[in-house]
């Protein structure tokens, strides 16, 4: 018999009783489409994050230090002179000092917000994007200049969201001008990435009564130069430190593959619970096969006696179980790309099925249907016909 | 020439528990390419082993089966299959025929199994269906056929083959009188046609319409002749009541 022809006699038998076949294909469809479903999201995620990296600029190096003492210690000086020996590699250097929960006021309203010490090249080298005015300036740092750029949380508290540029506001009971203002990412709330407040590094320094920086971010020339230029900045932190417990240089792409590497395991955890399910599909059509083959063991005996060797119903057999998997798992993936898309629309994901998850739980989903589809099958082939054609 | 069907001192024993049953105790036999033979005797007279065995569904404990001049008495379950397939047609007293296949795809499944091509397959089983007067009916399932109807679909599937042999068991067993004697008529006309026929039954007067009987009982041949109901009837009834006295 006809690989085709034992297809239609599958699809069939399908039609024949529907709330069977569909209670039979259950567990293909919930493993199926919890497959899609995982896949899809994490997709989604991973494409997020990647766009959060990407929106941080991916040339970023992070350098903390700790200060050993004596001269065992790495400054400003260091960074901008090591950027100059390697200009074909660093392009840009901003050590930060942060001022915790500084008191920012502005006209008797006052909130708690950080103050991050930076220098103009932070702009470039975090792409930072502004909704009015400039970054900080060359000058600004040298100069040590009382101006600021603010987010999009202070500029609704202070100013209601309107034009903010030349207003003052007090950081830590100093005036500052305002001078640009950040665009809004994250709703402006407070905390959030909206809630910033970039000032001369020098001046952070001074607020904190130290002059030792313990966390620079250095911008490499481009993308493919990151990790030479983290070798030399090793180098330097080595022969300065010397010992590599008292710092750390990280580049936002190291931080972005781990980050991968993280959601990647998480996926593979999750679509191999997912692949329980499956499992348990197809030991329900294995089940139900099972009932099929004594069902129609008259069949099977008719069959027989008409010529039918043991190779033609276990391949009648075997097919029928890989056509009711297989089109289990076309439902499961069409239910995974509807669930899916929906949750993406609602967690705000760009979630797109990839062909690949597709192609693999489609094939899984057959393959099950043929593995658990044998034991039947073989049950079925084996039968004696004279007893088969007597079994009522 | 090679006898059509030849039996060489065929036994059938099985084992049930330890005592052992000769279902078949010694039979020989020849049916020749064209005869119309009915094997006729009561239930568990042995006649139902027979069948299986000439059909190729069961091989024999002991002795030769001889068809076609081939002896198949040691095959496997795929080799018998094969014969089944191309020497024999089944005619069955419930005719089993597939309930969810057309008529038309019932009478296609030994050309199925027989690797012939599909675009043939279709148009043999529609020629059988023809021959049989049911071509009409071909799509229809065979639970809104009749009896009769359905009858002759299962004689149309035993006929699309082309096989050597006809074997009929008990076809009209499940059928009111009328529609048995057409069916009977219909098995007459297919041996005017050429066709060997082996019919199987337990009832005299549907033996006697065949031209030679072979009536077994307990296992044994106990007349081989000419379908002469007052003579096979005889000695049924004599070596019966003999035999059950005893």
């Amino acid at each position: 018999m006809s690989f085709k022809k034992c297809f239609a006699l599958a699809l069939n038998s399908l039609m024949t009783s529907k709330m069977r076949s569909f209670l039979t294909m259950l567990g293909i469809i919930i493993g199926v489409g919890a497959v899609i479903i995982l896949v899809s999201l994490m997709n989604g995620m991973t494409g997020q994050v990647t766009g959060i990296f990407a929106d941080l600029g991916t040339t970023g190096i992070t350098v903390s230090v700790q200060d050993r003492g004596g001269s065992r210690k790495v400054t400003a000086d260091d960074m901008y002179r090591l950027m100059e020996e390697n200009p074909s590699l660093i392009s840009g250097v901003s050590p930060n000092v942060t001022v915790p929960n500084a008191t920012v006021k502005h006209q008797g309203n006052d909130i708690t917000s950080s103050l991050s010490g930076v220098s103009e090249d932070y702009g470039k080298i975090r792409n930072v994007k502004l909704a009015q005015g400039r970054f900080l300036q060359y000058i600004d740092v040298a100069k040590k200049q009382k101006v600021c750029v603010i987010g999009a949380y202070q500029q609704k508290e202070f100013f209601d969201g309107a034009f903010a540029l030349g207003e003052t506001i007090k950081c830590s009971g100093e005036a500052y001008k305002v001078i640009g203002v950040i665009e809004e990412k994250a709703d402006a709330t407070a905390g959030s990435e909206d809630d910033v407040i970039y000032i001369p590094y020098p001046n952070a320094a001074r607020m904190m009564g130290t002059d030792t920086i313990s966390s620079f971010l250095i911008g490499a020339v481009t993308e493919e130069k990151v990790d030479a230029a983290v070798e030399v900045i090793n180098k330097l932190l080595d022969d300065k430190i010397g010992d590599s417990d008292y710092y750390n240089a990280i580049s936002m792409k190291q931080m972005l593959d781990s980050m991968n590497t993280i959601l990647g395991t998480m996926e593979t955890v999750l679509v191999c619970i997912a692949g329980i399910s499956l499992l348990v599909g197809g030991i329900g059509i294995m089940n139900i096969m099972l009932v099929s083959v004594t069902e129609r063991t008259r069949e099977i005996g008719i069959r027989k006696s008409l010529g039918a060797k043991q190779k033609d119903i276990m391949r009648q057999f075997v097919i029928e179980a890989g056509t009711v998997s297989g089109v289990g798992g076309i439902i499961g993936i069409i239910f995974g790309a509807v669930v899916s898309m929906a949750a993406g629309s609602l967690l705000d994901l760009t979630v797109v099925p990839s062909a690949g998850a597709v192609a693999v739980a489609f094939g899984v989903s057959v393959g099950i249907g043929i593995l658990f589809g044998f034991l039947p099958a073989s049950k079925a082939a084996k039968l004696n016909p004279i007893e088969a054609l007597r079994y009522d | 020439m090679a006898a059509l069907i030849e039996f060489r001192d065929i036994y059938k024993i099985y084992s049930m528990g330890d005592e052992e049953v000769h279902a078949i105790d010694g039979i020989s036999m020849r049916i020749e390419q064209g005869e119309f033979v009915a094997i006729v005797g009561q239930s568990g007279s042995g006649k139902s082993t027979c069948m299986n065995i000439i059909g190729g569904l069961d091989v024999p404990t002991r002795g030769q089966y001889l068809l076609d001049g081939v002896d198949i008495s040691e095959r496997t379950d795929d080799e018998l299959a094969e014969i089944r397939n191309k020497k024999l047609g089944f005619i069955f007293q419930q005719y089993n025929l597939i309930p969810k296949l057309t008529v038309l795809q019932n009478v296609e499944l030994p050309l199925l199994y027989s690797g012939m091509k599909e675009s043939e397959q279709a148009s043999r089983a529609m020629a059988s269906l023809e021959r049989v007067g049911l071509a009409d009916k071909a799509k229809n399932l065979p639970s809104q056929l009749s009896g009769g109807q359905q009858q002759r679909v299962s004689i149309a599937r035993a006929l699309a083959g082309d096989p050597s042999i006809i074997l009929a068991d008990e076809p009209t067993g499940a059928l009111d009188s009328k529609t048995g004697r057409e069916v009977l008529q219909f098995l007459k006309q297919l041996h005017q046609d050429g066709n060997t026929i082996v019919l199987i039954t337990h009832d005299n007067s549907i033996a006697a319409q065949a031209e030679r009987v072979i009536r077994v009982q307990d296992g044994k041949v106990i007349y081989d002749g000419p379908a002469d109901i007052n003579k096979f009837a005889a000695v049924a009834t004599a070596g019966g009541l003999g035999e059950a006295e005893g």
